[in-house]
C-alpha cells in the first residue's frame, strides 16, 4: 500500500489533480520529505497535528450536543423530567437516534462542501490543500441551530469559505474566523432561521405540539427569556446552564465540557490561554458595570435592558455562546492577535463588548460571534501598535547610545 | 563590568551520540578542499591556476569587494582542481598535498607599539581575518570599520556541540595573545561568554569582561549574549569570533605561521564511535570521521550542528568554521497516520499527543523527516517561547518574506543572525524555512542600504 501510492505519487507528479491526491496521501501518510535547506531536523508537530488535536477537544460538545437535541426536543414534548438523572432522561438510545439523525447531517454538509471548496481552490491555484477547514468545518455545526435547513448550511459554508478564507489567499491569511464568517452570513441572510424561540429545539418550527396539548412545542434560550424581560419564566437550574441541558446552538450550551476543552487545549500548548482569560475578565468587568448600573438604581425594572443587566454578572459565562466563542473561536491565531500583548487586549475586549451587544441587543441576544468579528478586524492594528512599541524601545536604546559615544567623545 | 546571565525562553535539543572526551588524531589527508560557499557573500577572485604550486598559509584568493581581504591554503601542495557550477561560479578548489609542509612565515607578531592598523595588516595577509564576523549581516567583518565590541561566546548549549572548555584547555597563551589583538582593534570591550567562570581556561585571560551564562540553548549563541550584554543599535557594528578560531589566530601571532588545525567533535546518532578528531580545515571528511566509523544505511552527513550546519558527502572537506561533525539518519519515508498517533520519541514544543514533556533528559534519535509539509504561518506565539531576543520573531520573518526594508530594519533585523532562528525553524509548525528567509534578509538589506 505504501509503495503503491509512493508510486501513484510520484507519477502524477506536477499534474492538475496532483493536489487533490496528495491532500488524501498525507492524511494516510506523513510524507517522506526530507529537511533540504536550514535544520536537518524538524520538530514532531505540523499542521494537521495542531489542527487534530483542536477537533478532537471539540468531539466532547459534539457528543453532548447529539444528547441535549434529543433531551429538548422530547422534553418539549412530554415536559422537563421531575428528577432528572444523566442516563435515564440523558444519556439514552431515543436522545441519540434523534441527536445523530439531526447533528449528523449538518457535520457532513460542512466538512463536505466545505473541503470540496477547499479542493477546489487547491486543483484550480496548484497549491497542496492545507489544515485550515478541518477545525471550520468541526466548529460550523456547532453553533448553528439544530433545524439550520442543510441547503442553508451549504450556502452559508461556500460563502464562508470563498470570502472569509480563500479570496485573502487560504489558510493563514484570512481577517475574519472562517466560521464565525458563515455563521454572520446565516444570521443577516436568514434571520429567522437563526433566532427566535422556535429554532433552538428540534421540530420546533414544524409546530410540533405538546404531549397532551393543543399548544406548539417551544425552545426559549435562557438569553431569550431575559432580553424579553421574562426573568420568572424559565426553570433552568444553575447546574442546567452550567452543564449545558439547556436550549442553543448545537454544541455550545456545556459551559462544563467546553471548560474541559479549554483545559485540555491550554495543557497541550495548542490554545492560547491569555486570550482565554482575558475573554472570561472581560466579560466579568462588563458584567459587573452592568451589575453596578442596577444596583445604583440608575435603570429601573421597567427597562427592556433591565433583565439581561441584572443577570448576575458571571452566570452570562455560563449561558449563550460566549464561552464556546472565546474558548473555540477568539482563539483562532490566524484571525486573532498575533503578539503575546495583543492578545490580552483582544481577548479582553472579545469578553466585555460580548457582553455589551448581548444586553444592548436584545432583538437577537447573543453579542459573542459579532464581538469576535469585530476584533478580528481590529486584532492588527492591535498587533501594529504592541509592536510599534518595540520598535520605540529599539529607536530610543539607539538615540541612548549615541547620546552616550557624543558624551564619550567630548570628554575624551 | 560582567554580568550573569541566565536565559529563560529556550530548547535544548538532547539527541544521542554525543562525544566522548577523547580525540585521536584524524589520518593525514591527501587531498585539501576549500569550500567558497563557506563564506558568506563573498565575490572570489582567484589567484593561481590549476596545477600552480602553493605553500600553506598563501593566498588563494581574494574578495573582489574587500581585495585586503586574503584567503589562503590550509596546507602545501598543487592546486588540483577548481571546481565550478552553474554561471562558473567556483565551489571547491581542491589542493593536492605534498607533504613537504611549506609554510608562509609571517614572523610572529610584536605587540609593542603597534596600533589597530597594524594588527589588521597581520591578520589579512595571513588568512586569518575571515574568522572574524560582524553583525549586522553575519558576514566577514569589513577592515575599514570599527567595532564597537567584540563578542565570544566559548559556549555550546546547541544539539550535540562540542565542549569548548575541553578543546581550548592548555591553550591560555594563544588565548591571550589572539584577546590583545583583538582589544587593540576595537575602542570597546572583549566581551567573552562561559557556561562558569569557575575552572574556565578563560578565568586566566586579562582584558576581557567574562560573563556567566546559564540556561537552555540558545544561550550560547553569541547573537543571545550580544543581545543582553551589549544589543547591537542602528548604526553600530559588532564583530564575532568562535572560540576555537582564537587558537589559530592566537598561534598567528605568536608563531607567525597559519595553522588552521583544530579539534572538531564528530557527533550524531550514526556515528558508531562519537568523540573528538583533531584535523585540519579543508581536511577530508571521509579521513575525519575514520577512527569514529560511519554505520551503514542511509545517512546524512552534516558540517556542524543539525540545526545550522550544511549537508556534505563523504568526499566533502572539513569547513573553514567547522567545529563538528554530525551524522544522522536521513528520513525519507512515510509515517501511517504520523499526524495524529501518539509520539513518544521525537521533540515537540506542544503537548498535542507528543510526551516529550515527559521526559526532559531523554536523549533522541531524529531523523531528517520534515514531519508535515511546509505551510503558511498559523500558530501565533510558539516561537516567542525559544526566542530569548526582545524582537517579534514572525513578524522580522514576515517582513523579511514581503522585502519591507524600512520595516526590517525596525524590527531588529541588525541585531539577528540566520543561527538566531534556527530553534524557531525547528519547532515551526508550519515548516518555513526561517534561516533562509532570515539569510535572504540580511543579504537584501546589506545590498539596498550597506
Amino acid at each position: 500500500m505504501k509503495q503503491a501510492l509512493h508510486n501513484y505519487k510520484e507519477k502524477i507528479k506536477g499534474n492538475k489533480w496532483a493536489p487533490a491526491f496528495n491532500a488524501i496521501h498525507t492524511f494516510l501518510y506523513t510524507p517522506n520529505e526530507v529537511t533540504q535547506k536550514g535544520t536537518h531536523v524538524k520538530a514532531v508537530d505540523d499542521l494537521k497535528r495542531t489542527m487534530n488535536t483542536v477537533i478532537l477537544s471539540l468531539v466532547p460538545c459534539l457528543l453532548f450536543g447529539i444528547f441535549n437535541a434529543g433531551y429538548q426536543h422530547y422534553s418539549a414534548i412530554n415536559g422537563f423530567p421531575e428528577s432528572f438523572s444523566l442516563f435515564e432522561h440523558f444519556i439514552n438510545w431515543e436522545n441519540f437516534i434523534l441527536g445523530i439523525t439531526t447533528v449528523l447531517p449538518l457535520l457532513i454538509v460542512s466538512y463536505g462542501v466545505g473541503l470540496a471548496v477547499e479542493f477546489v481552490f487547491a486543483v484550480i491555484k496548484g497549491h497542496e490543500v492545507e489544515e485550515g477547514y478541518l477545525v471550520t468545518g468541526m466548529l460550523v455545526p456547532l453553533i448553528v441551530p439544530i433545524d439550520t435547513p442543510l441547503w442553508m448550511l451549504a450556502i452559508a459554508v461556500i460563502f464562508g469559505v470563498v470570502i472569509g478564507k480563500e479570496v485573502f489567499g487560504g489558510t493563514g491569511m484570512n481577517i475574519l474566523n472562517p466560521a464565525l464568517t458563515i455563521r454572520a452570513f446565516l444570521f443577516f441572510a436568514y434571520p429567522t432561521w437563526m433566532s427566535g424561540d422556535k429554532v433552538w429545539v428540534h421540530d420546533a418550527v414544524n409546530g410540533v405540539t405538546k404531549a397532551n396539548s393543543t399548544d406548539a412545542i417551544s425552545g426559549e434560550t435562557v438569553l431569550g427569556y431575559l432580553a424579553q424581560n421574562r426573568t420568572d419564566e424559565y426553570a433552568y437550574s444553575l447546574s442546567d446552564m452550567f452543564y449545558g441541558f439547556i436550549p442553543g446552538s448545537v454544541g455550545e450550551t456545556s459551559a462544563f465540557l467546553i471548560l474541559l476543552g479549554g483545559l485540555f487545549l491550554i495543557f497541550a500548548k495548542i490554545g492560547s490561554w491569555r486570550i482565554m482569560l482575558s475573554g472570561v475578565l472581560g466579560a466579568l468587568a462588563m458584567g459587573l458595570i452592568f451589575n453596578a448600573v442596577v444596583d445604583f438604581g440608575w435603570i429601573g425594572s421597567y427597562s427592556k435592558f433591565y433583565s439581561l443587566m441584572a443577570f448576575d454578572y458571571w452566570k452570562h459565562l455560563i449561558v449563550g455562546g460566549l464561552a464556546f466563542g472565546i474558548v473555540f473561536m477568539a482563539t483562532d491565531p490566524v484571525t486573532a492577535a498575533q503578539t503575546n500583548r495583543g492578545k490580552w487586549i483582544y481577548g479582553f475586549l472579545i469578553g466585555f463588548i460580548s457582553v455589551m451587544i448581548r444586553v444592548f441587543n436584545p432583538g437577537y441576544p447573543e453579542g459573542v460571534f459579532l464581538a469576535i468579528l469585530l476584533m478580528n478586524v481590529f486584532a492588527p492594528t492591535i498587533d501594529h501598535y504592541v509592536v510599534q512599541a518595540n520598535v520605540k524601545r529599539r529607536m530610543k536604546r539607539a538615540s541612548l547610545a549615541q547620546a552616550n559615544s557624543n558624551f564619550n567623545t567630548q570628554n575624551a | 563590568m560582567s554580568k550573569d546571565i541566565r536565559i529563560k525562553k529556550g530548547l535544548s535539543i538532547s539527541l544521542k551520540g554525543e562525544a566522548e572526551m577523547r580525540t585521536e588524531s584524524a589520518k593525514e589527508s591527501q587531498t585539501f578542499k576549500v569550500r567558497l560557499d563557506d563564506f558568506h557573500g563573498l565575490t572570489p577572485k582567484l589567484i593561481h591556476k590549476e596545477n600552480a604550486q602553493v605553500s600553506k598559509g598563501e593566498p588563494l584568493f581574494f574578495d573582489k569587494n574587500n581585495e585586503e581581504i586574503l584567503f589562503v591554503s590550509p596546507v602545501s601542495g598543487t592546486v588540483a582542481e577548481i571546481e565550478r557550477g552553474a554561471r562558473r561560479r567556483v565551489l571547491n578548489i581542491s589542493i593536492k598535498a605534498d607533504g613537504k609542509n611549506n609554510c608562509v612565515d609571517h614572523k610572529a607578531f610584536d605587540f609593542s607599539g603597534k596600533n589597530a592598523e597594524d594588527v589588521k595588516q597581520h591578520l589579512l595577509k595571513s588568512g586569518c581575518w575571515p574568522y572574524i564576523k560582524q553583525r549586522p549581516y553575519d558576514v566577514i567583518a569589513r577592515p575599514d570599520q570599527n567595532p564597537k565590541a567584540v563578542f565570544i561566546s566559548a559556549f555550546n548549549s546547541g544539539p550535540l556541540q562540542p565542549n569548548l572548555e575541553y578543546i581550548l584547555k592548555g591553550n591560555e597563551d594563544k588565548i591571550q595573545a589572539a584577546i590583545d589583538a583583538l582589544n587593540i582593534l576595537t575602542p570597546g570591550k572583549v566581551h567573552v561568554s562561559v557556561p562558569n567562570k569557575e575552572g574556565s581556561v578563560f578565568e586566566a585571560i586579562k582584558n576581557i569582561d567574562l560573563h556567566a551564562v546559564s540556561g537552555p540553548h540558545p544561550a550560547g549563541l553569541v547573537g543571545t549574549q550580544i543581545g543582553q550584554i551589549d544589543p547591537i543599535n542602528k548604526g553600530e557594528v559588532v564583530w564575532t569570533i568562535g572560540a576555537q578560531d582564537l587558537l589559530i589566530i592566537g598561534e598567528l601571532l605568536l608563531t607567525g605561521k597559519y595553522n588552521p588545525e583544530r579539534i572538531v567533535a564528530v557527533t550524531g546518532s550514526s556515528i558508531n564511535e562519537p568523540m573528538y578528531v583533531r584535523t585540519t580545515y579543508g581536511a577530508s571528511l571521509e579521513n575525519t570521521i575514520e577512527s569514529c566509523g560511519l554505520k551503514e544505511g542511509n545517512h546524512r552527513l552534516i558540517n556542524g550542528d543539525v540545526l545550522t550546519g550544511y549537508t556534505s558527502e563523504m568526499d566533502g572537506a572539513i569547513g573553514f568554521y567547522t567545529t563538528q561533525i554530525t551524522a544522522i539518519p536521513e528520513g525519507d519515508d512515510y509515517e501511517f497516520f504520523g499526524w495524529n498517533k501518539p509520539v513518544f520519541d521525537k521533540i515537540s514544543s506542544t503537548r498535542a499527543f507528543t510526551f516529550s514533556w515527559l521526559t526532559p533528559k531523554k536523549k533522541y534519535d531524529l531523523t531528517t523527516n520534515t514531519n508535515g509539509e511546509h505551510r503558511a504561518f498559523v500558530v501565533t506565539g510558539s516561537y516567542e517561547k525559544v526566542f530569548p531576543l526582545d524582537i517579534y520573531p514572525m513578524q522580522l520573518l514576515k517582513a523579511c518574506m514581503v522585502k519591507d526594508l524600512d520595516e526590517m530594519e525596525q524590527l531588529g533585523l541588525y541585531e539577528v543572525a540566520p543561527e538566531d532562528f534556527a530553534l524557531t525553524e525547528f519547532i515551526c509548525i508550519s515548516k518555513q524555512p526561517h534561516q533562509q528567509i532570515i539569510r535572504e534578509g540580511l543579504d537584501l538589506l546589506l545590498k539596498e542600504i550597506g
